[in-house]
């Protein structure tokens, strides 16, 4: 058995794999319906004192754990919260790095879902910087998320960190 | 509210893992079809090879190679193998002491249920092609008659 000693081994590929189903519950099918529809659906309970409105809800207020009863139809723009440039590839994901990814606060929404953003300069990404979804053509809206490409900034001052979290629907007008 | 929303995922995470200098020798004997331990500090062959001495945590540097034969020490019968399992048929998952080792290894062994018991000699099965992993062992089967110590 004359077999060529070879390299010396330094490093073995072990991958792991984690293959499951995702069924979702009546909250998240209702945002997934919603956003199939091309509309971004918070729930809040309107009875809480926290008052927040979260997006994808999770069916109860994290405040107080009671059912999140009431919808709140949301806008397209957002809020950075809190974002990061991605520089390694991920193997199966179509997207070519350095991209964004960040944390969003949709207007009228109190807390952050992540997203992709584009058409913008990564170096000049920040916190507190104002974005606008854009969506795929309405022919290939699904139950899904990515039912919008990825966020865009938009041209309008940037929110100030207390402020983030808190923007209304109606938007962000700057500082007074 | 009546529409049920379900998706498969899969989520991976295609590792790879640097060896260290001692399972990377471990590794590269297994490609050559040998397979090595290292002595600890009483003397005694752990197999695959310990970096660290258990009781006195030096490190270990001595090579020492052992049979491809050994004995079944315990065993567990997999009736039902899953996808993730070497084989699609009933197997045994054993601790195997090989001849000259001091600790038993954990292997698959590919025998008849009504051949398994605890101290049946084994021999290992080499794949056709190895490539420096554990796997190069494709499985332990029973001993030829005769050929034991
Ligand atoms: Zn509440």
């Amino acid at each position: 058995m004359s077999e060529d000693a070879g390299e010396h081994i330094t490093a073995i590929e072990t991958p792991v794999y984690l293959k499951y189903n995702f069924t979702a519950g009546q909250a998240t099918t209702r945002f997934l319906q919603q956003v199939r529809q091309g509309k971004l659906v918070g729930q809040r309970r309107p009875e809480c004192d926290c008052g927040n409105v979260y997006v994808p809800a999770r069916g109860s207020c994290a405040a107080c754990g009671l059912p999140t009863t009431e919808e709140v139809e949301l806008g397209d723009k957002a809020t950075v919260q809190s974002f990061t440039i991605v520089w390694i590839p991920i193997p199966n994901n179509p997207i070519q790095p350095p991209y964004i990814v960040a944390n969003l606060v949709p207007d009228g929404a109190n807390i952050s879902f992540i997203h992709l953003m584009s058409e913008c300069d990564n170096d000049s990404v920040h916190i507190g910087q104002r974005v606008e979804a854009v969506w795929k053509p309405e022919e290939e809206w699904d139950y899904a998320m990515d039912n919008i490409r990825y966020f865009r900034p938009l041209d309008e001052p940037d929110v100030p960190i207390e402020m983030i979290g808190k923007v209304p629907l109606a938007g962000w007008e700057g500082e007074a | 509210m009546s529409e049920r929303l379900s998706q498969q995922f899969e989520l991976g995470y295609t590792y790879t893992r640097s060896t260290g200098p001692i399972v990377g020798r471990f590794l590269t004997e297994l490609r050559q079809r040998r397979i090595v331990g290292t002595r600890g500090d009483d003397g005694r062959v752990y197999v695959p090879p310990m970096e660290f001495d258990p009781v006195t945590a030096s490190a270990l540097d001595e090579f020492v190679e052992v049979a491809d034969c050994g004995e079944v020490v315990s065993w567990c019968w997999v009736s039902e193998p899953r996808d993730s399992h070497p084989f699609d048929t009933p197997f045994a998952w054993a601790l195997v002491k090989l001849d000259g080792a001091d600790v038993p290894m954990v292997h698959a062994v590919c025998a008849g249920r009504d051949e398994m018991r605890t101290g049946m000699r084994v021999q290992a099965c080499w794949a056709e092609e190895t490539r420096g992993y554990i796997t190069d062992i494709v499985c332990f089967e029973p001993e030829a008659q005769g050929k034991g110590p």
